[in-house]
């Protein structure tokens, strides 16, 4: 675990330019999970480590106490006010509570936790938020009460943020596919952005599950050749001689070999599936901003059918001349003006995507580039060290038959 | 044997997955031509193909430059051969053999698989002695059953042609086939079982009991097929049964199997009897009489119960005494305790070999899915690219969809190769099947040993018993006799008496007529005369009356010599059968040693051999976990080496 952290803030600094004197940088690492508190209650807090020089923030290096709640009211706090800016995911929260404080579940969502922070921390829109400045550096009852101050949907529990986000989710798809709503955006580019995005998802989700069921034929392997290695051992013993040696040595390679497995599968769940799963959470945070999109688009038209009918009206009220035309033109006005807003709103979440894309893309086809260095890598030096350890009982067994 | 048939589904299942991965074309340049090719791919992987794409077999795949087999080697060879296992040229044909068959079809794999796996049990049975037979089984054809059957059409069997290749001289030719169906296989094991035992003949297939829409399935006759073949190689291995007879017919007559099919019913079902004389059995007079002798007391009332529970007795009391008699071989128990701890290991063994081999199938499985899962991705991501960056990533994509493919693939080849070698365990177990039975044919002599012996000791007991008897009837007939020899001297006494009293009569009758004038004499004389007459009466009734007594001894005595008669007949005949059971209890002794010389040999042969077989599935194992560990190493060492700009980037 050491290892995997120190690899991590290594590539958590790589965000950060070569001269941090010259440039701005923000590096953070998250580290040191604990468990607090018990039963129900129990829940998991980490280190929360910032290194910068940026000016807004009150020193080069500042160390808070967050736990998960605390992330995704960031998130959330993120999303509300960085309309059109896909806003990196979160780990979800774990589906089974008997995982939820398995070592390797904590270390996994450290690890994307470091990452979702890091990314906000990259972007350069997002490392400006002020709320990242508050998470990143008030006190932990701060923190707290700001938590609990939300208002609105964010006031409830975690619990139910999940069901929010999968609301959303379904309200998206509703959306998207037009099933509800009518007004519906309709550029040939936009529909193929759309279409790409939840094709994507289906690909990668199958990608992921894969991958998943790999990292778990990896551990099953590894058990099934502990189990062959002892059975191997055993019968060696029957056999006493030099065959009998024979056998006990490679029942022992097995069982080796079988701790190789498990430390591989461990790799490969950390530095191949997580990557792939954090893909897939990337483009359902797409299919979120593009929900906020589309609400925006309804908003806009929304408003500018009324704007129209409110013009009707006008032209109408002036060609009567009534009393009632100094205040409906000002109503009109401020319809226009809200009209306006919208559309600018709605505009500057389009700009903000088509850009969002292009970042998404380059950072998938790093962060999975990586992702496939590790699993090649990692199946190479398995396989190598697979290949070692039988080629070396291949003398011994020589020696044996040559004795026959 | 159970896990070999598994393994042929296995291997089935596995060609259609392998077929599928194979025609997925994964090199091409990823421009737009590229594209029908891809689709094509993927049409054969939802199984729907497109009306206008052929069936898609791996054809193309001839000319690509990654897949075929000998560029594969080349590109291979300079990378790797400094670090690389440098094998003797002999253990790279047998671990590469597989990728000969590459682009062949899905037959030649196995064929190659069962080839070596046959040629490795012949160059052992060929370094044992230098006689060869090749057997195979080939060519199944249904037929119709000639018997009189009510049903047309209902009685349908399979019959394989066995084609024999030797040199031993016995067999007199080099080259011969026959047809056979399943039916005299299992003759064949019957002869031999009974043949030879104490050897450790292979175990026959099993039968199978199956419907007969079944049968007559293709998998099923191909898995029957492959099943006898083995099965005939092994028993053409065995150094003693290769050259039995009931092997060389079986091999070799024409037209029907001239071994006969059944041998007694009963006499099978006794089966540590099957030696004995039939006197001894299936007659249950001679057994109930020596229970009528000991216990007369009881006789007649439940005799049945009494019969059946005193059989019961004996039988507890053999069971009771069995180990004493086992133990007599002090060696050949250690030995057989040893195999007991042997087998309990080698099917613990031969289980997680099993699981090893499914897991090792799985892992393969799972990395074929996930790089079918990335080809997909690699081809919509190209498809709908609008960035270079995606196209970038489709490429790297495609370069891990590929390894994963490739690495599946070699694990499904090495897993094939694996179950190849580990199957030495299985066959090990199979043939513990065929110790055992080897151990029951010896305990089974045993048991007749004793069997016979007991009967010994209770014929002798009931001739003796017998004897005694009669002994003392004897006794009582003498005294009789003797009685009668009194009488008959009293009738021989009496008759003298009579004689003489007759002649006295005579004597004086003459003197009357001497002296007939002599009045005096006349009145005493006729006195006299009248009371001569009353003696010569009185005897003569007396006579008769002892003759009467003596003609009723004797019947009375013959009456008594024919019961003695008879008796000394049955004693005779129980000596008969004693002789007769000893001749049996010698031929069973005869018997049980040979067996048990059989078990000895085979048990030296058994020790050599699966040292022999061991060593070469270790070795075997190893190599072949090497030779595609190594492959798979250097797949993905390519894609790692491909892909390490991204960690250089991003330190």
């Amino acid at each position: 675990m050491a290892t995997i952290t120190t690899q991590r803030s290594l590539s958590g600094s790589s965000q950060s330019p070569r001269s941090p004197s010259a440039q701005p940088f923000l590096g953070i690492t998250v580290t040191d999970p604990v468990k607090l508190g018990n039963g129900v209650q129990a829940y998991i807090s980490y280190r929360v480590i910032t290194k910068t020089n940026f000016p807004e923030y009150q020193g080069p290096e500042k160390i808070v106490i967050r736990r998960y709640s605390d992330f995704v009211w960031l998130r959330d706090r993120l999303f509300e006010k960085y309309k059109g800016i896909f806003i990196p995911p979160l780990p979800e929260k774990s589906a089974v509570e008997k995982f939820r404080f398995s070592s390797e579940f904590i270390e996994m969502r450290r690890q994307a936790l470091d990452i979702f922070l890091n990314r906000i921390a990259s972007h350069p829109e997002l490392r400006q938020s002020e709320d990242l400045r508050t998470f990143l550096q008030v006190d932990e009852e701060t923190m707290e009460r700001a938590r609990s101050q939300e208002t609105g949907i964010f006031k409830k529990k975690p619990a139910d943020l999940m069901q929010i986000f999968k609301d959303v989710q379904s309200k998206v798809s509703d959306v998207v596919l037009g099933k509800e709503k009518p007004l519906e955006e309709s550029s040939p580019e936009y529909e193929k952005l759309k279409h790409y995005t939840f094709e994507l998802e289906d690909h990668l989700a199958e990608a992921q599950k894969h991958a998943f069921r790999l990292v778990k034929r990896h551990r099953e392997l590894g058990q099934s050749l502990a189990d062959f290695g002892k059975a191997i051992k055993l019968l060696g013993a029957c056999e006493g001689n030099s065959l009998g040696k024979a056998f006990s040595e490679l029942g022992s390679k097995s069982e080796t070999l079988s701790i190789k497995l498990q430390k591989e599968a461990h790799h490969l769940l950390m530095k191949f599936e997580e990557p792939l799963k954090d893909y897939v959470r990337a483009v359902q945070s797409i299919k979120a901003t593009m929900a906020e999109r589309a609400n925006a688009f309804k908003h806009q038209c929304e408003l500018a059918e009324t704007i129209k009918l409110k013009e009707i009206n006008l032209d109408k009220l002036m060609l009567t001349r009534s009393d009632k035309v100094g205040e409906a033109e000002i109503e009109y006005r401020e319809l226009k003006a809200e009209g306006e807003e919208a559309t600018r709103r709605f505009e500057t979440i389009v700009r903000l995507m088509s850009e969002e894309i292009v970042r998404f893309q380059e950072q998938k086809t790093l962060d999975i580039g990586i992702a496939f260095h590790e699993l090649a890598k990692g199946q190479a030096q398995m396989a190598n060290e697979i290949a070692d350890a039988w080629r070396s009982l291949i003398p011994k067994l020589e020696a044996c038959s040559a004795r026959t | 044997m159970m896990g070999f048939e598994n393994q042929g589904f296995e291997e089935a299942h596995l060609f259609s997955s392998r077929q599928e991965i194979q025609s997925l074309v994964l090199d091409e340049p990823l421009d737009g031509k590229s594209f029908s090719d891809y689709r094509s791919a993927m049409s054969s992987i939802s199984e729907a193909h497109h009306p206008l794409s052929p069936p898609i077999v791996g054809i193309e795949v001839d000319d690509d430059p990654l897949l075929s087999p000998s560029s594969y080697m080349d590109r291979r060879n300079p990378n790797v051969s400094e670090n690389s296992y440098l094998e003797p040229p002999s253990y790279a044909d047998v671990v590469f053999s597989p990728f000969g068959n590459e682009n062949g079809e899905a037959n030649g794999f196995e064929n190659s698989t069962h080839d070596s796996v046959k040629s490795e049990i012949i160059s052992r049975s060929a370094s044992s002695s230098s006689g060869y037979i090749k057997i195979a089984v080939s060519n199944p054809v249904k037929e119709q059953e000639i018997s009189n059957s009510l049903v047309p059409g209902g009685n349908t069997y399979v019959t394989y042609l066995i084609t024999t290749r030797t040199n031993i001289p016995e067999f007199g030719g080099s080259e011969y086939s026959v047809r056979r169906r399943f039916k005299d296989v299992v003759t064949l094991a019957d002869r031999l079982s009974e043949s030879y035992r104490g050897f450790f003949i292979p175990p026959r297939p099993d039968k199978n009991v199956v419907e007969s829409q079944v049968m007559h399935k293709q998998e099923f006759v191909e898995q029957r097929r492959v099943a006898l073949e083995k099965y005939l190689t092994r028993l053409a291995a065995h150094p003693v049964i290769k050259k039995s007879e009931e092997l060389k017919v079986f091999l070799q007559v024409q037209g029907k199997l001239p071994l006969p099919t059944t041998t007694d019913v009963a006499s099978r079902m006794l089966d540590g009897a099957v030696k004995l004389p039939k006197q001894l059995f299936g007659e249950p007079a001679t057994v109930v009489a020596p229970h009528e002798v000991v216990q007369p007391a009881k006789g007649g009332r439940d005799l049945l119960r009494i019969f059946k529970e005193l059989k019961q007795s004996v039988a507890n009391d053999w069971g009771g005494s069995k180990p004493p008699v086992v133990e007599e071989d002090k060696e050949f128990l250690e030995k057989k305790e040893k195999l007991q701890v042997f087998e309990q290991q080698l099917s613990n063994a031969s289980q997680q070999a099993e699981s090893l081999v499914k897991a090792q199938q799985d892992i393969g499985e799972t990395m074929g899915q996930l790089g079918l899962a990335f080809i997909k991705l690699t081809k919509f991501e190209t498809e709908e690219a609008m960035y270079n960056s995606q196209r970038i990533r489709a490429a790297d994509m495609k370069r891990v969809a590929t390894a994963a493919v490739k690495a599946s693939r070699f694990y499904r080849e090495s897993n094939a190769q694996t179950v190849k070698y580990l199957d030495t365990l299985h066959e090990y177990l199979g043939l513990m099947l065929a110790v055992h039975s080897a151990f029951s044919d010896r305990s089974s002599a045993l048991l007749t040993v004793q069997t016979l012996l007991s009967e010994l000791s209770s014929l002798q007991s009931r001739a003796e018993k017998l004897e005694v008897a009669s002994s003392k009837i004897f006794g009582g007939d003498r005294s009789r006799i003797r009685k009668i020899e009194e009488l008959k001297e009293t009738i021989r006494v009496t008759e003298d008496a009579k004689s003489c009293a007759v002649r006295e009569y005579e004597r004086i009758k003459d003197t009357l007529h001497e002296y007939l004038g002599l009045m005096l004499a006349v009145h005493s004389a006729f006195s006299d005369r009248s009371s001569a007459l009353l003696t010569v009466q009185t005897l003569l009734s007396e006579l008769s009356s002892l003759q009467s007594r003596a003609e009723k001894l004797e019947v009375a005595s013959s009456k008594i010599f024919g019961g003695d008669r008879s008796r000394i007949r049955k004693i005779e005949e129980l000596k008969e059968t004693i002789r007769v059971t000893e001749d049996a209890k010698s031929c069973a002794v005869r018997e049980y040693e040979r067996i048990k010389e059989n078990n000895r040999n085979e048990l030296e042969r058994l020790e050599r051999e699966r040292r022999h077989d061991f060593l070469s599935m270790l070795k075997g194992f190893v190599i072949n976990q090497v030779g595609y560990a190594e492959k798979i190493a250097n797949e993905w060492a390519n894609v790692a080496e491909e892909t390490s700009g991204y960690t250089k980037e991003s330190s």
